[in-house]
């Protein structure tokens, strides 16, 4: 278990090396990707850019630009190219938005997931199964941006029960004002998931309904409760378990940026995606490292959690 | 000499058919039988022969919306076949208990073992986590397995199969149940361990005094440890007798087939394995009549006509069998027969 974290560790480190230089050379390559012309605006000279190429450095060799990049990274003041702001301060002022969009459509859309597929599985081939695989079906074909532009505009804007998005801090306006502006995001994003994790789930079962050992646990004379929870979910829910951990690392390293844009909650995917917008680089790349991070971090929750859910599993 | 023995398990006209896309699967056909307490009944057949079913319908594990059922199998005074869910998990493991086919597979993979034999007691019993903890250690340790307290918290991949499967012995034990049903106990387990798993059987059954249900293929497991044999055929009983009638009297000519394809060190060898041929049919589209007849030698125009399970032979009054042939004609055709098995009589379909 030590030596595998350990590993782990060290892997993390190689990705997040990896990811780094990639992003780097992209924009470094890229048309119009050369930062001084932006920072000098329209009406510049060329002594202007000049100026700015030697004040920022870019005037320098690529990898001396790339290391001292990264250690502004390390040291946190890095600092934006589009507005001089420092990077590292916005992602931790968007960080708990994200953190708080992604817990809790992940809650959401676990729950009910492992609750639909359940109900579906023991329901296989009734009416019900059929209609809840239909909705399904549509929830995961539903894109983010369509789905939340109708949940702000009917219920935000029209019906007026839900705020016309934003955020708010549980701070300033209390518990009950975030909740109220997270829960239309909450739903958008768990939407494209519950679909998913039901149908996994329901196969799942009904694979796992006819082993041996739950046949044997019926023979023990469990009731039916316990033969469904203690057997059949018990078994079924080890592989939704690893695609939860990893789905939800992909949510806060990305996989967000959707909804948080249609709700304009200025967490750090839509900070990322601004900084694209404007080929910002110092923001971009760090978001990049971020999601890396969580990525490689998750995968390793995920791996432990599976071996301690599954002891044929042996952590190595 | 069971006669005298309580009588625990009654079925009678017992009927299982599966809806299936392809037809009515007539699992199971008309099987009656009797379980006394204390006695080993075998019941031996080919597979698809009816046999497993015949036995996890007693444990109601056969019921689904497309199985049909019809007679009657009485634990005691609860008819297993008809009883409600509710009345089947009270009995379940309480007074009938299973052994499976394959222990590889019948355990739960994510359940320490000792939990798994805990979690059927206390289903059944008031009893404290320490108590059903002792109770299962000693089954486990009466079982065979060695350093039971250490291994309570092993998991099942951390056993051999032979390990498993006195697990699952153990568990079938561990609520004293009436009717110890054994599917297939020792087919998925190598030769040696085999003989340790009946050497386990054998012990049980000296020591308490439930009724079993031996349901296997392997007619040598059955000589050893039966008292009673139950020949099926295509979802029917085709025989019943005590253990010596079967083997030293056969009366069906299926069961004698059976008998004659057992490879024997005390004969001389024969040219070829006596085989019976043909196949089993579908069940499905049976035949009419005996449902032996396409593949018997003897078979006559009398054959198809169903042929009732009576006691056929003067003196023998349990022994019963399913074949219209004289008892004379079935001891000379037996002869000719004889050691070599079966001999094609051309009748095939």
């Amino acid at each position: 278990m030590g030596r595998f974290v350990i590993r782990r560790l060290i892997g993390m480190v190689v990705v997040m090396f990896a990811v780094s230089v990639l992003t780097f050379l992209i924009f470094n390559v890229i048309p119009n990707g050369a930062p001084e012309d932006r920072m000098a605006g329209r009406n510049s000279t060329p002594v202007q850019i000049a100026a700015i190429r030697e004040e920022w450095g870019f005037d320098k060799p690529l990898y001396t630009q790339y290391l001292t990049t990264m250690k502004k990274v390390l040291d946190g003041d890095l600092i934006s190219y589009a507005n001089q702001t420092n990077v590292i301060e916005e992602i931790k002022r968007g960080l708990p938005r994200t953190l708080a969009l992604a817990i809790g459509a992940a809650l959401i859309w676990f729950s009910l997931g492992v609750a639909l597929g359940l109900y579906t599985a023991i329901r296989a081939g009734r009416w019900t199964d059929t209609l809840v695989t239909v909705l399904a079906l549509i929830g995961v074909s539903m894109p983010v941006f369509w789905l939340g532009a109708l949940a702000t505009y009917y219920l935000g804007f029209k019906a007026g029960i839900f705020p016309n998005g934003g955020y708010s801090e549980i701070g300033e306006a209390g518990l009950w004002e975030w909740v109220k502006h997270m829960i239309l995001p909450w739903c958008v994003l768990a939407t494209l998931f519950i679909g998913v994790y039901s149908r996994v789930l329901r196969s799942n079962v009904l694979d796992t309904i006819n082993d041996d050992y739950v046949r044997t646990a019926r023979a023990k004379g469990l009731t039916e409760r316990r033969v469904m929870i203690h057997h059949v979910l018990r078994n079924s829910l080890i592989p939704i378990v690893t695609l939860w951990g990893l789905d939800f690392g992909a949510v806060l390293s990305g996989g967000a940026i959707l909804t948080e844009s249609v709700f304009d909650l200025q967490g750090v995917g839509q900070y990322f995606a601004d900084s694209i917008d404007q080929l910002d680089v110092p923001p971009v790349l760090a978001v990049t490292l971020f999601g890396a991070f969580f990525i490689v971090l998750l995968n390793t929750l995920v791996d432990i959690v599976y071996a301690a859910l599954d002891p044929r599993i042996r952590l190595s | 000499m069971t006669s005298h023995a309580e009588l625990l398990l009654d079925v009678r006209n017992l009927n299982v058919s599966f809806a299936t896309e392809e037809g009515i699967v007539q699992a199971v056909d008309e099987v009656s039988f009797k379980l006394h307490a204390g006695e080993v009944l075998a019941v031996v057949g080919e597979s698809g022969s009816g046999k497993s079913v015949t036995a996890m319908t007693l444990m109601g594990l056969t019921r689904s919306p497309n199985a049909r059922f019809a007679g009657s199998a009485k634990l005691r005074d609860l008819d297993l076949v008809h009883a409600s869910n509710a009345e089947l998990r009270a009995v379940r493991a309480e007074e009938i208990a299973m052994i499976f086919q394959d222990p590889m597979t019948s355990l739960n993979p994510v359940h320490r073992i000792g939990r798994q034999i805990v979690e059927q007691i206390e289903a059944h019993r008031d009893v404290s986590d320490g108590e059903a903890r002792d109770q299962v250690v000693a089954l486990l340790e009466r079982v065979g397995i060695p350093r039971a307290r250490e291994r309570f918290d092993s998991y099942p991949h951390e056993f051999s199969g032979g390990m498993r499967q006195r697990v699952m012995i153990a568990m079938a034990l561990s609520c004293d149940p009436a009717v110890l049903i054994a599917d297939e106990p020792t087919t998925a387990l190598d030769v040696t361990i085999q003989a340790q798993i009946l050497e386990v059987l054998k012990e049980l059954r000296a020591r308490t005094n439930a009724g079993v249900i031996l349901v296997t293929h392997d007619l040598g497991v059955v000589a050893d440890i039966a008292d009673r044999i139950a020949v099926m055929y295509a979802g029917r009983i085709v025989e019943e007798g005590s253990t010596d009638e079967v083997f030293y009297n056969p009366q069906h000519p299926y069961t004698w087939g059976l008998l004659g394809s057992i490879t024997r060190v005390d004969r001389p060898r024969p040219a070829r394995l006596p085989s019976i041929p043909g196949l089993p049919p579908s069940l499905i589209r049976t035949p009419q009549g005996c449902h032996f007849r396409p593949r018997c030698p003897h078979a006559h125009d009398a054959c198809l006509a169903k042929p009732e399970l009576a006691a056929r032979l003067p003196g023998e009054t349990g022994h019963e069998d399913r074949c219209v042939l004289s008892p004379e004609r079935k001891r000379a055709l037996r002869e000719t027969d004889g050691q070599i098995g079966l001999v094609a009589g051309g009748v095939t379909e």
